[in-house]
């Protein structure tokens, strides 16, 4: 029962059924191993069964342009000349990152249209989404696509059918080149920790793991030679978190929100049992100086009768 | 009620409550995708993803509706150093105590003051909205933009609401407020003791009148 | 390759170079990464781009294309110099000892009996070891003689200066020289290189000369018949390597046995010059079994119709009227566009698009009267007639050819065997049914075989004995199974094998055989291909074995698939251990060793598995000389040490080493036709230096077809560099038109840090990168076939056309 493994669930404030220990799963992406072959992106679009539009080219080798609701992960080609001109071509597989602390499911309103299961996959349930774009709005790496077809959005699901099936998503079966592993998520810091000797003795001294704390950590990890700037990966995140605007959003200002508009009414009728209704007496004393105004200036309108006045 | 004044016709008056209406659905609709513990309130609407269209709709119209209503009173909304010394006796208003308090006009400061909070908080919604739109507009703006946007969104309802709450409270409270925006008339009394200086002002009217 | 995918694991050094593993050939790459991860290996990249290769490479240096034999040629002279070659292995295993006659010369970029007019060394007496009176040849194990391949080597090669290397490459001679001394540290004898190439050094006007530069180096360091080393080419297509091993080319016979001359009507003498005595004493030379494998081709081919009575069917088989390598498709197609060519069957190939120069290609298919196809896909061939807009401009009313497109099955659709890049024959299965009409390819050409046979029978004519004489057992004649064709290709045992000195029996009548050491010249073996011998053997398909064990831990695999010859991974791996037998000091694992009584190890010995290593038997048994050459005799078209020459479109106009003389700017042994000649372009009219290449979302012009690698790559582009960019006032992603002095294409621009311009000459000199993918057929964008722009000469050797260097011009469309 997949249930079992749900830890949170969007728009939900009560605990969701997490008795069942699963290991945290990640996939580890190691940067300096990749070759930017695509062969991840075409085994994505076939196992989850996309096809993309035959778009065009932009003047890169990205392709397609960007992330869509049809294409889950795209490698992004970048660049980069270092002060001595050392040229590097930095190629980095995007996609969900698959946040311990899920931008995207703390600003889902729709309750359960994106959970997060025990082993770490956070996963879009499109039955349960309504296509508000709040997940977009989450995401500290730009990630969730509403499809023009359905409204409704989408993004990697780390293969979480096949995962579920002991088996590998499918551009970890996929990599040629083996840049792209997957099982737990100690098992694949401790690979990440072998290829950072390796890449140090390369001459690589910043070479790192991209486990951003900001996030609670991922369950999509990378190698990186320059962990000291993951911004040069295409424009990585260096410190991602969930928006402080997000978070205020999400956050206190429901509850608070919700209080104080409570509370408003609350004193409107505390103020109602305690001060009483505002009611004009017709018989009211005119008071001195205001009233002789009344009382000298005749109104001719008072005597005017009004047909369609009502009575 | 043959003493009566007529304080709203019934355009203003229908406008009014279509505003009202508007305003219910949308803050429904809004509250529903706010917070979980009301996501229940999109049945109201045909489910979650027809809330989801729903609101943006109803917010427009609502804001367009509003706009009217703005146009037509923006004339009586104008702070004086009166409405400012109402405001600052809101103790005495609290306490009925308005024998204390300015001769007020058509409006008194604390309906002006609301009159601009809802216009600003209007705004707020609209061009915020707009840029959450996900389905027409968002792909226009940036991310950063956006997550300001919905927060923006979140507190101009808030504020709206709350506001929206007092004006109906108060509504309640003065008796004859409420028989004013569903008639459109009110009684010489009621005017002269909430509205003084409107009242002499109608009264001078018509006076005037043949 | 001389070595195999795998064991690419075992390199401590991987040069990429004349290739692009990483975009070509994802999939073996991961070797390159397996050495990286696990052998702490490095990578070097040399290329005129910065590719995906260079992007996980430790090393990258840029070099202008078409210029590599400079720069391993510096290379060779450099480690000679600096005293960084593997002595031992150079002294006992190449033909650095060996002295050459005194005709042999080489002056001012011609060697020794050039003929200017025809184009060529028909004349190569010089080019050859001094042969004593005992019929071996003469050596000076001192190397002190002036004439001996060292000194030659030596002498040829002083030229090639760093400087000068820097000079003609444009590689900054800070970057070339880290790269040299880093190639240089494997010189050491347990260190090893592995040189991975593919077509960005076939496809030259010196083509050939290149790769065996490479190989050349690779001797120099000790590096061939090494785990982790060799001269591994990476085949461009999953089956190209059993093309070249079935003999597929119009020269060539199954198993590299070759087809006669027109000269050589005597089957005696025909064999005699094929099957060489052993040039130094105590060694092997192998192709002394020569007639053992022909004779066992023919009863493959004739069965019982030829004898030792009738030369086993000599007077059937073609012979060749052309010189070497005969009828290339080069030369097909300048016949075609001649007029001379009625009919063209057309069998998974797409000449339009993988031909130089399309303009000639298309006038020449437009004068067939008939031409078939057989291809799985709509290829432009089988359309070249149809006017498509700019992409392929022809006016289809004035072409008269007819077409025939017969679709046929495809590799997924039918069971069979591939021959990978590491000679491993890979028997698969088929995994869908061929969708509609299409058939395989061996039903169609086995009705035409019975349609031909059957016109032969009836109507007779000039020579019909080679097809009414052709044996055709198989249970379906209409359609051989291809377990029917791979048995026959493997071989079998005609009558009771006994062996010669026991008697004693070997092999049943009927029986398959288990290797080529079986095959016999008197007609009781049959074998379709020697090489293939044993990959279907009395205990089944071998091709078809799973069994990934690695008991050594070297990648060997003897039980995975089967690889020729003799199911062996890495070639002269005797090589791999030193003259005593021992593994060489310093190779972290064995490979082959002698144990004392017999070689053994991780592989099949490539060698007399009884012969002790003191009895002076060398590990290069195919060679009569035993040993290795670098000194190619009259093996090559252009002389026996590889030279630069300038790509005929060259960017500086002349060669740096030899100014002052046009004719031999470049490669003056290059077949060049009529008309084609006054086709190439200068640089005055066209600047760049421009090479095509493949893009790793796309297969040829196969995947344009397939949706989801149109999505991934979906549109023509051409890459240059953010400086030429600047002066030309080119945007990225903005359309460009590039021109050679052949024709034009448009494309998108992709501007890019990772092409440079080069110094070269003195001169600055551009690149301009052209993938190949595009076409007026398929899924992905329409656009240009690349082959417009390319030139339409070829390698002297191979005639494999020189796509990778020529000159366009580039201007913003």
């Amino acid at each position: 029962m997949a249930t079992q493994d749900i830890i949170a669930r969007s728009a939900t404030t009560t605990p969701s059924s997490s008795v069942r220990h699963v290991d945290e799963v990640a996939k580890l992406i190691d940067v300096s191993k990749c070759i930017g072959c695509k062969a991840c992106q075409v085994a994505c679009s076939e196992w989850n069964e996309l096809r993309d539009e035959v778009g065009h080219n932009h003047g890169t080798y990205e392709s397609p342009a960007d992330l869509s609701s049809e294409s889950w992960t795209l490698m992004r080609f970048a660049e980069h000349e270092d002060e001595a001109g050392k040229l590097e071509w930095l190629i980095r597989k995007d996609g969900c990152m698959h946040c311990a602390e899920p931008g995207c499911l703390a600003a889902c309103p729709s309750p359960g249209a994106i959970v997060q299961y025990a082993n770490g996959i956070v996963d879009f349930n499109q039955d349960h989404c309504i296509g508000c774009g709040y997940c977009i709005t989450g995401c500290p790496f730009d990630v969730p696509r509403i499809s023009q077809k359905d409204n409704k959005a989408y993004k990697c699901t780390l293969c979480s059918d096949r995962v579920g099936v002991g088996q590998e998503p499918a551009c970890v079966k996929t990599c040629p080149t083996g840049a792209i592993v997957f099982g737990t998520k100690d098992d694949m810091k401790e690979h990440a920790a072998e290829r950072i000797v390796d890449l140090k003795s390369r001459g690589y001294e910043n070479a790192g793991l991209y486990d951003p704390a900001g996030v609670g950590g991922t369950h999509v990890m990378y190698v990186l030679h320059h962990a000291d700037s993951p911004t040069l990966y295409s424009g990585l995140p260096a410190n991602p978190s969930i928006s402080p605007m997000v978070q205020v959003w999400k956050g206190v200002a429901k509850p608070l929100g919700l209080l104080a508009l409570g509370a408003t009414a609350l004193v409107g009728f505390l103020h109602y049992l305690r001060v009483g209704r505002n009611v004009v007496e017709e018989d009211e004393p005119v008071t001195v100086g205001e009233a002789e105004t009344v009382v000298h200036k005749v109104d001719p309108s008072v005597h005017e009768f009004d047909p369609k006045a009502p009575r | 009620m043959k003493h009566d004044i007529q304080r709203y016709g019934a355009g203003d008056r229908t406008n009014h409550w279509l505003v009202a209406l508007l305003f219910i659905l949308a803050g429904l609709s809004g509250l529903a995708l706010f917070h979980p513990a009301l996501f229940w309130l999109t049945h109201l609407f045909g489910g979650g993803p027809w809330t989801r269209i729903l609101h943006p709709i109803m917010g427009v119209a609502m804001f367009v509706l509003f706009a009217w209503l703005v146009l037509r009173f923006i004339g009586h909304n104008m702070i004086d150093a009166n409405d400012r010394k109402w405001l600052s006796q809101i103790g005495d208003v609290v306490n009925n105590h308005e024998e204390m308090l300015p001769p007020v006009g058509r409006y008194n400061g604390g309906q002006k003051l609301l009159f601009w909070v809802l216009l600003l908080c209007m705004l707020v919604l609209l061009v915020t909205g707009v840029v959450i739109w996900r389905e027409y507009f968002s792909h226009l703006f940036g991310i950063e933009l956006i997550r300001l946007s919905v927060l923006l969104h979140a507190l101009a309802a808030f504020v709206l609401i709350a506001s929206i709450i007092i004006h109906v409270y108060a509504g309640i409270w003065v008796k004859g407020s409420m028989g004013a925006m569903l008639t459109g008339w009110v009684s010489r009394g009621w005017a002269r003791k909430h509205h003084a200086q409107w009242y002499k002002e109608q009264v001078s009217k018509q006076e005037q009148k043949p | 390759m001389t070595n195999h995918w795998t064991d690419i694991k075992n390199a401590d050094l991987v040069l990429i170079m004349g290739g692009n593993a990483a975009e070509a050939h994802p999939c073996g790459f991961k070797w390159v990464t397996e050495a990286k991860a696990h052998n702490n290996a490095k990578l070097i990249v040399v290329d005129p781009r910065f590719t995906r290769s260079a992007s996980v490479a430790d090393l990258y240096a840029p070099i202008r294309t078409g210029t590599d034999i400079a720069f391993l040629g510096g290379l060779i002279y450099y480690l000679i110099e600096n005293d960084k070659y593997q002595h031992e292995y150079v002294r006992n295993y190449t033909d650095v000892s060996f002295i050459v006659r005194e005709g042999y010369d080489f002056e001012a970029g011609f060697f020794s009996g050039y003929d200017e007019a025809k184009r060529g060394y028909p004349d190569k007496s010089g080019w050859g070891y001094e042969i004593g009176e005992d019929g071996y040849a003469v050596v000076d194990p001192t190397l002190s003689h002036p004439r001996c391949v060292f000194n030659l080597l030596k002498k040829h090669y002083s030229r090639y200066t760093p400087d000068m290397v820097s000079s003609i490459c444009g590689t900054p001679k800070a970057q070339m020289l880290q790269v040299w001394d880093t190639i240089a540290e494997t010189s050491a004898p347990g260190k090893v290189m592995t040189i991975m190439y593919a077509l960005g050094w076939t496809q030259h006007s010196t083509g050939s000369q290149m790769i065996r530069t490479g190989a050349m180096l690779q001797l120099l360091l000790g590096n061939m018949g090494m785990p982790g080393g060799g001269m591994n080419a990476l085949r461009g297509h999953s089956n190209i390597q059993g093309l070249t091993d079935l003999g597929l080319l119009s020269n060539l016979l199954p198993g590299y046995l070759t087809l006669p001359s027109d000269a050589e009507q005597d089957y005696a003498a025909y064999i005699a010059k094929r099957a060489s005595k052993p040039l130094r004493p105590g060694q092997l030379s192998y192709w002394q079994n020569y007639e053992k494998f022909h004779v066992s081709l023919m009863k493959a081919w004739y069965g019982k119709n030829v004898s030792a009575e009738n030369n086993w069917g000599y007077d059937w088989l073609p012979k060749l009227d052309a010189p070497a390598p005969g009828y290339d498709v080069l030369k097909v197609f300048d016949m075609m566009y001649q007029g001379q060519v009625n009919g063209y069957f057309c069998q998974g190939f797409n000449p339009i698009a993988s031909f130089p120069n399309k303009a000639k290609v298309g006038a020449a298919l437009a004068k067939l009267k008939y031409l078939v196809i057989m291809d799985p896909l709509a290829t432009e061939t089988s359309e070249f007639w149809r006017n498509v807009d700019e992409f392929n401009a022809v006016d289809t009313a004035s072409i008269q050819t007819e077409v025939f497109r017969l679709p046929t099955s495809c590799f997924a659709e039918e069971d069979g065997s591939l021959v990978n890049s590491g000679r491993w024959l890979q028997w698969h299965w088929k995994g869908a049914e061929p969708p509609g009409q299409a058939r395989t390819d061996i039903a169609i050409m086995s009705g035409l075989y019975h349609r031909l046979r059957t016109m032969y029978a009836q109507d007779g004519g000039k020579f019909p004995d080679p097809i009414l004489n052709l044996d055709w057992p198989y249970l379906q004649p209409d359609e051989p199974s291809p377990e029917e064709v791979a048995k026959e290709y493997s071989g079998k045992a005609l009558t009771d094998l006994n062996d010669p000195a026991t008697g004693a029996l070997l092999v049943k009548g009927g029986e398959q055989l288990a290797g080529f050491a079986q095959l016999r010249a008197d007609g009781s073996t049959a074998s379709g291909c020697w090489l293939f011998c044993g990959s279907w053997t009395q205990q089944g398909n071998q091709m078809a074995r799973r069994d990934n064990a690695d008991p050594y831990g070297i990648g060997q695999t003897l039980g995975w698939a089967w690889s020729w010859p003799a199911n062996r991974r890495i070639l002269y791996n005797r090589a791999s251990a030193d003259v005593s037998g021992k593994p060489w000091e310093g190779l972290k694992k064995p490979l082959v060793f002698w144990n004392g009584k017999s070689w053994t190890g991780a592989d099949v010995p490539d060698f007399k598995a009884d012969s002790p290593p003191d009895a002076g038997m060398n590990p290069f048994i195919m060679n009569p000389e035993g040993v290795a050459r670098f000194f190619a005799v009259d093996k090559m078209a252009e002389g026996p040490f590889p030279e630069h020459y300038e790509p005929f479109e060259t960017p500086i106009g002349r060669n740096p080493l030899h100014p002052d003389d046009p004719r031999v700017t470049s490669n003056p042994a290059a077949r060049v036709f009529k008309g084609d000649m006054e086709l190439f372009g200068t640089a005055e009219e066209f600047p760049y230096a421009a090479t095509t290449y493949r893009l790793t979302e796309h297969f040829h012009f196969w995947t344009k077809h397939c949706r989801l690698n149109a999505i991934v790559q979906p549109e023509q582009f051409v890459e240059i560099s953010e400086v030429l960019a600047k002066q030309l006032g080119i945007g990225v992603g903005d359309r460009v038109k590039v021109s050679s002095n052949r024709g034009y294409i448009k494309a998108v621009a992709v501007v890019t840090k990772r092409l440079k311009p080069l110094t070269v000459d003195g001169k600055t000199v551009h690149q301009v990168g052209i993938p190949l993918h595009w076409g007026f057929s398929g899924l992905t964008r329409n656009g240009y076939l690349t082959n417009t722009l390319t030139p339409f000469v070829g390698d002297a050797n191979t005639q494999t056309p020189e796509f990778k260097s020529f000159l366009v011009n580039v201007e913003k469309a």
